[in-house]
């Protein structure tokens, strides 16, 4: 629909906002930034900044499950955990560089979806969303059966793998650190690549036609569909990609934890619940809502780390409240107040000029 | 012998099952909500119950009989002034709240009750058993089974015998229309919920005599009745029942076999009958 001329030439038409400009430059600063960040930022900031982008890319990853296709999964554990287990496999039974590993998480995540989505996606709506449940049950419990890999109580990357990993002796080399240290310098980065990418994907994504289709489901269905928009297919792409990512994203958070265990790489609460909660205060379905949830989230645990269960009690009513009062999270909040959009996928018609003459569509699309 | 035993057992852990589900069931059948702090609601009870059992030295199915009403209340409040709000179209805010509730009763529980296991005590109920020609079962297993059953002719009376269950048939069908009819679709699903509360209480209370029990294993039985439903067809309470008999009988047979495939074997007899059935045994509802 984008590379579509208007009728007359004076005509065309954008998404690109004077507020996107800018912050795209702020965006390309601060990666650049970002890169440098372990040179003259402690290592556990470096760790903590691993464990925000990680997060980030979850939370994208299932807004755009939920936010966009209406596909509300509480099982994406089992994609973070299957990732980790393919990662953990291809290097302790294989002897795989664990840095390639990580890519064939992400493969071992993605042919994962095949079985699981013939299944839920036989369930409709809310009961499509405990499917998903029970099927990250069933992988978990598979996996702790898995003797080679520790069963049920897990098992760790061996050593030599780590400290001989891709790359890990050059950085070592480079900026005068001890291997692990590197390791972690390592892992961020890959964090950073993968977080832009998921983010730029995404945003690539619902700019296409395919998105504009997404855009419509997500709006209207039964008028998605009477516009020639195939929602099971596009339904199955997301999965799959989604799967994919988020495979990725499990086997490279296990290359730096480096221990595993079925009960932790399965955990509905830290890679599920988590999630939900920052795309729902952030605001789901956009791309912003994500990343203002993630900020939000890390300043909320590091405040309340010591309440111990209190703080998963108040994210859970902030949940709530916000589902119940604010649907649009606070990125929601702040872009009714402002009309500000980083991401803007809304479709304008601009006269040749540039002066913005007409709005169509929605406020995302 | 073995066999049959363990089968039976399978029957039996099907009505705790079928216990569970039947407030789920309920619950969808008139509004279409799906409450995924069902499990973590029936907790909440079984503590209600160890509470009111270990303040007042009641004997447990008294102390369940006090704690109905209180649940039904909850229920109620709940359904009144939280989820009534989410409900809609939109499926995605029914889940999140509930998702967001279950997550905050199971870590107010943490913080209320600690992570220890816990056990209503039953006295001497909890060893009685009774031979059944080959075989011996126990007391409240039987008793837990027979409940199920009790419940499930109870709200077959309710919904399709009583002025009430036409309201809330009425509303399931049409909502717009049972409202101009003089029903009030809000406080006809509160008490809807309330109703399920008193099953879930039902439930809660074997829940918490026949196994221990701590604030975190509410998700796994909101799986158990998840697939009860969903193998029985939705809208089917009998359907439930047997649903609830089908993981009963895998998970025992499973665990005959091997102690550590018992939760497995559950949920794989509900993927085959998702595979084969994919609307349940005996599909009464459209959606």
């Amino acid at each position: 629909m984008d590379a579509q001329g208007p009728p007359t030439r004076s005509w065309s038409i954008e998404t690109r906002t004077k507020a996107s400009r800018g912050f795209f430059i702020a965006v390309a600063f601060l990666v650049a930034l970002g890169f440098l960040a372990p040179l003259f930022l402690a290592r556990s900031t470096v760790q903590d900044l691993f464990f925000i982008l990680t997060m980030l890319v979850l939370a994208q990853c299932w807004n755009l499950l939920a936010g966009y296709a209406g596909l509300v999964s509480v099982g994406q554990q089992v994609f973070v955990g299957f990732g980790a287990y393919a990662m953990f496999a291809c290097v302790s039974l294989l002897g795989l560089d664990p840095i390639s590993a990580i890519f064939l998480g992400g493969l071992g995540a993605a042919l994962l979806s095949l079985p699981t989505g013939f299944f839920i996606f036989r369930l409709q709506g809310a009961y499509f969303a405990i499917g998903t449940w029970v099927v990250a049950e069933v992988v978990r419990l598979l996996l702790a059966q898995w003797r080679a890999l520790g069963g049920g109580t897990g098992t760790s990357l061996p050593n030599s793998a780590t400290r001989d990993m891709w790359a890990t002796q050059f950085v070592s080399e480079l900026f005068d650190m001890r291997p692990a240290q590197a390791m972690d310098v390592l892992t961020y980065w890959l964090a950073l690549v993968v977080a832009c990418l998921t983010t730029g994907f995404i945003y690539w994504l619902l700019r296409t036609r395919r998105g504009l289709g997404l855009a419509a489901l997500r709006d209207n269905q039964e008028a998605a569909r009477a516009v020639g928009v195939d929602a099971a297919r596009l339904k199955w792409a997301v999965y799959i990609c989604v799967s994919f990512v988020t495979g990725v994203c499990g086997a490279l958070i296990y290359v730096q934890k480096a221990r595993i265990s079925p009960d932790a790489a399965f955990s509905v609460v830290d890679w599920t619940a988590y999630v939900i909660f920052i795309v729902v205060i952030g605001g789901i379905g956009t791309l912003e809502g994500p990343i203002v949830g993630v900020i939000v989230f890390f300043l909320l645990q590091n405040a309340l780390a010591e309440y111990g269960s209190w703080y998963l009690l108040l994210l859970g009513a902030m949940g709530i409240i916000i589902m119940l009062f604010a649907p649009r999270g606070l990125w929601g909040l702040f872009t009714d107040r402002t009309g500000i959009q980083f991401f803007p996928v809304r479709r304008m018609l601009v006269r040749r000029d540039g002066h913005h003459s007409k709005v169509q569509g929605g406020p995302n699309g | 012998m073995i066999w049959l035993d363990t089968i039976l057992q399978g029957v039996l852990l099907g009505g705790l099952y079928a216990l569970f589900a039947a407030g789920l069931s309920l619950v969808f059948g008139i509004m279409r909500l799906v409450n995924l702090a069902h499990g973590d609601l029936l907790v909440m009870a079984a503590f209600l119950i160890l509470v009111i059992v270990t303040m007042f030295g009641l004997n447990p199915f008294l102390a369940a009989l006090v704690a109905l009403p209180i649940m039904f209340a909850i229920g109620w409040s709940l359904q009144y002034f939280i989820l009534n709000r989410t409900l809609g179209d939109d499926i995605l805010p029914p889940l999140l709240v509930t998702f967001g509730l279950s997550i905050v009763i199971q870590n107010a529980l943490l913080e209320g009750f600690s992570a220890d296991s816990r056990r209503v005590p039953a006295g001497t109920l909890e060893t009685m058993s009774l031979p059944l020609g080959p075989v011996t079962v126990g007391l409240m297993p039987l008793l837990t089974f027979l409940s199920a059953v009790a419940v499930i002719v109870a709200l077959n009376q309710l919904f399709y015998r009583s002025e009430l269950g036409r309201a809330f048939r009425a509303t399931s069908d049409d909502a717009v229309t049972a409202g101009l009819m003089g029903v009030e679709p809000h406080r006809l699903f509160a008490t809807a919920t309330g109703i399920a509360m008193v099953v879930v209480t039902i439930a809660a209370l074997y829940l918490g005599t026949r196994a221990n029990f701590d604030p975190t294993i509410g998700p796994a039985r909101l799986i158990y009745a998840f697939e009860a439903v969903i193998i029985g067809g939705l809208g089917s309470l009998w359907g439930t029942l047997l649903g609830g008999i089908i993981i009963g009988v895998a998970q025992t047979v499973g665990a005959a076999i091997n102690p550590e495939w018992q939760i497995l074997s559950g949920h794989l007899a509900f993927l085959l009958v998702l595979l084969i059935r994919p609307r349940g045994l005996f599909p009464r509802a459209v959606d």
